[in-house]
């Protein structure tokens, strides 16, 4: 009598992971730009027949987040959003981005021969146009791309301190705050007209075209209070930019829920929306190029330096105080940037906004995506908001699951997903048939 | 005058007496040796020198001005460079990032370079690239120029060291233990590269050691340092048969 054949999980196990490998080898050779392609395909298909589609998978709309808010809040309809995305995002995609790699690496070969800057601006204005697409068909989207975008630029400018400088500042929430009051403040006494500052001083019409200077403005305050803690903080090294960075925190919230003149712990309203996709896509894509610009520098390297071993950093020639003041104000000025673009796009804020969550947030989505690396700090950003808002409907409770996210990451992968990397513009643009990537890189790591 | 003086340095640590009266004169292109038993003061005194402590008595002159009390990168970027008797790389940088790091006082470029990549600061940056793949053939380690230092064995390691203290440029080198724990064949390959060093460039090089070999061979003038104080100085034929050496290293006879 024949044993009835039983699975081999071990060997169904394996033949899964080759099938996999042998699917991503395919892919190896796919450059960016039939990526972004691909998912323009993916996102037209969405406004073209994502109703009808959605109503035939059981769904009452298209799923907005990839169907990560369904999760929790409705289970049951979570397999339709499944089928929806593999339908309409997943499989055109991936067949779009593997039919089109061909002429994808020969556009990409012939950008090559033009000046970088060319091939950054198709790249960006497609990487736009997806992002326009995706967002044209819902207001949640919308506000969720800008909030996404703008935890970029703040995780950035935190991973400048705690990542590529090594040292652990919490005072980021404050510097938030002082660049969204610093940047309401600006707009709302020169272009908007309301009960608490009264009259607009300037036209309203050229609010938008100077809201880079209330932007900048606001970074700058954020700089000035980063010098406030700087100073006494970085004569020495280890825990003291800690305690003092924290402290500063709850000192500029109960500043500002005393400052009656911005309204107290009732915050200030009525910010008009300057902060629109475009406006948020060239900060946050700005502020990618300039942060990495500066860590990627000779320069900036000297944040490592100081990170691994001060004393031979200044044996060295390099200027230890100079660095770390420079980048802790940079910092300090990207994170009031991102304040500013966040005031404008809620349309509210009050102090309470910029508390302990505020900071565990930034925190997580620094040490989630991993130190030292832009790339990380892009996934952790993007990464972290997807699962914050899927863990939406659980409500306080929230905040259980992502601690002990957090202590999971930091046991199984003390310095996050993808750390310690470089990002190289040019490389990302490349044609990808030529030579093959990502060896060097693994060995390093 | 000296390349590098130093007149009556003493520093004390709280109670601790560490260096005492100190005097040093070190001429262009000399190779200067300093030996002593264990704790005798040897790195102190190249902490004091460097700027890493500031010397409680004393003054100390490179090429005639006063360097006391400045900081250390500022002394070092006036033509100090050094070595560290345990290595002090940097572990989340490949060689030739030490290298450039090194360099960072004669970057041309300022902020706005380092913030928008400005044409100046890619051809500074290429320049700066350049200079260090140089020295990096001069150590033979060009081939390693993109690892990370931790990945090199220990050997190499110690070039890195070297190579990254050239590159700031020095006047005169400081080089604390170079050879300390070499095998023999490392040993050898160390003591070529500084005497390549220092007849290429024609350095000055101060240099501590343990090694008798080493410092014979290698040093024209030696210093021995016992209790932080200068007990012996002269040429290395000098220095071997000084009674006083021998007492420090050995242990004096005792007469019963």
């Amino acid at each position: 009598m024949q044993t009835p054949k039983s699975i081999n999980f071990l060997e169904w196990g394996e033949r899964i992971k080759n099938w996999w490998a042998a699917l991503w080898a395919r892919y190896q050779d796919v450059p960016l730009i039939s990526w972004l392609a691909a998912l323009s395909v993916s996102v037209t298909l969405e406004i073209l027949i994502g109703d009808p589609f959605s109503r035939i998978m059981g769904l009452s709309k298209p799923p907005a987040l990839f169907g990560v808010s369904l999760v929790l809040n409705k289970p049951a309809l979570f397999p339709g959003a499944i089928f929806y995305m593999l339908l309409i995002y997943l499989i055109p995609t991936a067949l779009v981005a593997y039919f089109s790699k061909g002429i994808g690496n020969k556009i990409a070969g012939a950008l090559m021969k033009s000046p970088l800057i060319i091939t950054a601006i198709i790249h960006l204005g497609m990487i736009y146009g997806v992002l326009h697409l995706w967002t044209v068909t819902s207001d949640y989207r919308l506000l969720i791309a800008r909030l996404v975008m703008i935890a970029i630029i703040v995780t950035l400018s935190l991973n400048v301190v705690n990542g590529y400088m090594g040292e652990f500042s919490c005072s980021h929430p404050g510097f938030m705050a002082l660049g969204a009051y610093g940047a309401s403040v600006f707009t709302l006494v020169f272009f908007v007209t309301e009960n608490r500052f009264g009259e607009a001083l300037m036209q309203p019409a050229l609010g938008p075209f100077l809201f880079p200077v209330s932007l900048i403005l606001g970074g700058l305050l954020s700089s000035i209070g980063a010098l406030l803690v700087a100073i006494p903080s970085f004569r020495t090294r280890g825990d003291y930019l800690a305690i003092i960075s924290l402290a500063f925190m709850f000192i500029v919230k109960s500043l500002f829920e005393n400052l009656e003149v911005v309204g107290g712990a009732r915050g200030i309203s009525n910010q008009p929306n300057y902060a629109n996709l475009p406006t948020v896509f060239v900060w946050t894509m700005l502020s990618i190029w300039i942060i990495n610009n500066f860590v990627s520098s000779t320069m900036g390297k000297g944040l490592n330096a100081v990170r691994d071993g001060e004393l031979a950093a200044s044996a060295m020639t390099v200027n230890t105080q100079k660095t770390k003041m420079i980048a802790f104000l940079f910092a300090a000025f990207w994170a009031g940037v991102g304040g500013g673009l966040f005031a404008h796009v809620i349309g509210y804020i009050n102090p309470g906004t910029f508390d302990i969550r505020k900071l565990a947030e930034v925190l997580a989505m620094v040490y989630f995506g991993g130190l030292n690396s832009v790339t990380g700090s892009v996934v952790g950003a993007v990464g972290f908001s997807l699962i914050n808002e899927s863990l939406r409907p659980l409500g306080i409770y929230k905040w259980i699951i992502i601690p002990v996210m957090l202590i999971l990451i930091m046991i199984y992968r003390p310095t996050g997903l993808i750390a310690f990397r470089e990002f190289n513009i040019e490389a990302l643009f490349q044609p990808k048939d030529t030579q093959k990537e990502g060896g060097i890189d693994h060995a390093a790591a | 005058m000296p390349l590098l003086e130093v007149s009556q340095m003493t520093h004390f640590f709280g109670g601790l007496r560490a260096v005492y009266n100190y005097n040093l004169a070190i001429e262009q292109g000399q190779i200067h040796g300093l030996i002593g038993p264990n704790g005798a003061g040897k790195t102190t005194v190249f902490n004091l020198i460097t700027g890493i402590y500031t010397p409680t008595e004393g003054d100390i002159f490179l090429d005639g001005n006063s360097i006391k009390g400045l900081e250390t990168n500022r002394i070092a970027s006036q033509g100090l460079g050094r070595t560290f008797q345990n290595l002090r790389l940097w572990r989340h940088m490949t060689v030739i990032e030490h290298v450039k790091l090194a360099r960072y006082s004669k970057l041309k470029y300022g902020l706005a370079g380092a913030f928008f990549n400005t044409p100046k600061r890619v051809r500074d940056e290429q320049d700066t690239a350049a200079i260090a793949m140089e020295l990096l053939e001069l150590m033979e380690l060009a081939e390693q120029a993109n690892q990370l230092v931790t990945n090199l064995p220990y050997g190499a390691q110690r070039r890195v060291e070297l190579a990254r203290a050239l590159a700031t440029e020095p006047k005169v080198l400081f080089l604390d233990e170079p050879t300390a724990g070499m095998n023999p064949e490392e040993l050898n390959g160390m003591m070529k590269i500084i005497r390549e060093v220092h007849s290429e460039l024609g350095l000055a090089i101060f240099l501590i050691e343990h090694r008798m070999k080493v410092v014979m061979d290698l040093c024209e003038y030696i210093q021995t340092l016992d209790f932080g104080e200068v007990i012996a100085e002269g040429t290395p034929e000098e220095i071997r048969s000084d009674p006083k050496v021998i007492d420090a290293y050995l242990g004096k006879e005792v007469s019963v």
